[in-house]
């Protein structure tokens, strides 16, 4: 168990090295350089050769990235052009935020979604099923920026019953509270996000469930004489579960790195409306080490998933 | 020992059929059968005769909705056809134990091989965790699995195929049943293993007195196994007879078509003999008349019966039709 985590530690080092040359390498080549927009277009090209000089851009690229990593690594990742902040400071706010929505969408997508699944393979071809299957096809086919922006549209302005912006009202009053606050900005941008991503989880587990309803080892388990009842829930549902139990991962670090949509639409100041917003302002530093780190992510999220399913599937685990 | 009791099972006029585009068609068709104590039963018959369609009646493993089980599958004057799930599940894996084909199919991945044992142990019987465990290490020792501490823990996928068919048959007998019941058990292993496993069979057979249906398309098998032997075609058992007189005296044009069909070690001819045409569908079967018939075509239609029923030609011997009477396979050029 622990070789094989170690293993696939192993593994990454490699894939981070190329992950941070190719990111550096993508801003290098973007137009304009570090003292674009931070000083007087019009100062003499002697200062400006001397500060090219005093900050290294004059080194040698891999001398440039070596100090580029070594900052990164002292969670050093460098100054916002737009902002005039930290970047580092500017995306922990926002990670923060996009934490907790997407937690609660997480949350919420499981709590549709595995009872729908599981009702939709129990109940294959019958009338349950077909009603699920109705309800995927919509959340499949419905593109999430018009449903959001339709939700937005009906809860948020027509009925009120929900903020349409923001991450936390600056009068969280005692009433609320700010983590009440917070939740109640959260609540419509999830239930909306949850509703749209259902799709994938409700189909692998209904598929799952159809499949190994017909294995032998069924067979075998209903021919000891095991109750349908804990046929279905020990053998089958276990089984079943392996395909989702293999996404977790992703979803984890998916939790992280925002859904830009949901948080655009509803204007909340999270990790992807920051990476839109940057790409608008053309503010590298921030995009850079925002790319850095959504990369970063998905190869922990796959780190996760490969320990996860290594726990559930036995089959999976290396000697 | 009073005659009576010595009979386990007794199927009477068994009919099972699968819908097929909403109608019913009958893939085993008047099933006649008795398994008594001690006994190994061979049901021998091609893909698609219907052998398998007997065994899933049996253990009510079928389909409910697209299946119709009539006649009677008797068990100590219990009627297993229609019996109810909860009812049944007292029955299955204590009474009745099934060994199945693909022992690497047949076994949960997730699961260790030992606690699949124990889980047959828990529902039948009234052991705790820790006799229940020291139960199936005596059952991986009488199956003969080496070092069985050691295999209690492993899964499926560690285990060669023939230690895999040794766990589902440990899975089998836990409970002591009376009647086993094999469905092709060593058609998915190598020849070697498949002596093994027999012998294995055999052995338990002895120990515990059970009955035992062991189905096979392998004559191989039924020659080194089985005392009595039921030959199926289409659905419909052709032949019934002890096993020295099948192979001795074989009389249904299938049954011996099946015999001259085999390898013979003792014999200079190169080539094999081939049964012309193929097994009919389900669909497709005919439903009046001899079903073999359209395979010996060199037979003239008034050799058959019209409706074809099964004769005691000798003591224990059935055969079906009496066209075999006039079979040669000289005549079939």
């Amino acid at each position: 168990m622990w070789k094989t985590v170690l293993r696939r530690i192993l593994i990454m080092i490699p894939q981070l090295i190329i992950l941070s040359i190719l990111v550096f390498f993508l801003a290098k080549m973007m137009p304009g350089d570090p003292f674009t927009g931070m000083i007087n277009p019009n100062s003499d090209p002697k200062t400006i050769a001397h500060l090219k000089q005093e900050y290294g851009l004059n080194d040698p690229v891999w001398v440039q990235y070596g100090r580029w990593v070594g900052n990164l690594f002292h969670g050093d990742l460098g100054q916002s052009y737009i902002q005039k902040v930290p970047v580092a400071s500017l995306i922990w706010d926002r990670a923060v935020n996009t934490f907790w929505l997407s937690l609660v969408t997480v949350i919420i997508t499981y709590a549709i979604a595995i009872p729908l699944g599981i009702t939709a393979g129990r109940h294959q071809d019958q009338w349950q099923d077909q009603s699920i299957q109705i309800f995927n096809y919509i959340t499949l086919a419905t593109p999430a920026f018009v449903f959001y922006i339709l939700g937005l549209y009906i809860f948020g302005f027509v009925l009120g019953w929900f903020p349409v912006s923001g991450s936390v009202s600056d009068t969280a009053s005692e009433f609320f509270g700010i983590l009440g606050s917070r939740l109640y900005h959260i609540i419509l941008p999830a239930i909306l996000c949850a509703l749209i991503t259902t799709t994938a989880t409700v189909q692998y587990l209904r598929t799952g469930i159809v499949d190994n309803k017909v294995e032998d080892y069924v067979r075998t388990a209903r021919s000891k004489g095991v109750p349908d009842k804990v046929v279905f829930n020990k053998h089958i549902l276990r089984n079943s579960m392996l395909p989702i139990a293999a996404f977790l991962g992703t979803t984890i670090t998916g939790l992280l790195s925002g859904s830009m949509i949901i948080e655009t639409v509803f204007s909340y100041p999270g990790m992807g409306k920051l990476f839109l917003d940057s790409i608008g302002q053309r503010d590298y530093t921030t995009l850079t080490a925002l790319i850095m780190i959504f990369g970063i992510l998905t190869l922990l999220g796959n780190l996760i998933s490969d320990i996860v399913m290594s726990i559930v599937d036995p089959r999976i685990r290396v000697q | 020992m009073d005659k009576q009791t010595d009979v386990l099972l007794d199927i009477e006029h068994l009919h099972t059929a699968y819908r097929l585009q909403g109608k019913f068609y009958d893939a085993a068709d008047d099933i006649n059968l008795r398994l008594k104590r001690d006994e190994i039963l061979a049901i021998v018959g091609e893909s698609g005769s219907g052998k398998s369609t007997i065994a899933s009646s049996i253990i009510g493993l079928y389909d409910q909705k697209n299946t119709r089980v009539t006649g009677d599958i008797l068990y100590n004057e219990l009627n297993l056809v229609g019996l109810n799930d909860k009812l049944f599940n007292q029955i299955r894996g204590k009474r009745i134990g099934m060994i199945f084909q693909d022992p690497l199919a047949s076994l949960n991945p997730l699961m260790r091989v030992g606690d699949q044992v124990a889980e047959t142990l828990y529902y039948h019987t009234d052991m705790d965790e820790k006799q229940r465990h020291d139960r199936v290490i005596e059952l991986f020792n009488q199956v003969g699995m080496p070092r069985p501490e050691e295999m209690y823990s492993m899964y499926p996928h560690e285990l060669s195929g023939g230690l895999r068919q040794r766990v589902v048959i440990a899975i089998a007998i836990a409970c002591k049943p009376e009647i086993i019941i094999a469905d092709e058990p060593t058609t998915a292993l190598d020849v070697t293993i498949q002596a093994q496993i027999l012998d294995l069979l055999k052995e338990i057979q002895k120990e515990t007195h059970s009955g035992i249906i062991l189905i096979t398309h392998d004559l191989g098998v039924v020659a080194e196994t089985a005392d009595q032997v039921a030959v199926m075609y289409a659905g419909q058992i052709v032949e019934k007879a002890d096993v020295k007189t099948i192979f001795s005296n074989p009389l249904h044009p299938y049954t011996r078509s099946l015999l001259h069909s085999m390898p013979q070690t003792d014999s200079n001819d190169e080539e094999l003999h081939v049964i012309q045409g193929t097994v009919p569908s389900l669909k497709n079967m005919p439903r009046s008349g001899d079903r073999f018939a359209a395979r010996i075509p060199w037979i003239p239609a008034s050799a058959h019966e019209d409706n074809p029923r099964i004769h005691e030609v000798e003591p224990n011997h059935f055969v079906r039709c009496t066209c075999w009477q006039g079979f040669h396979f000289e005549d079939e050029k």
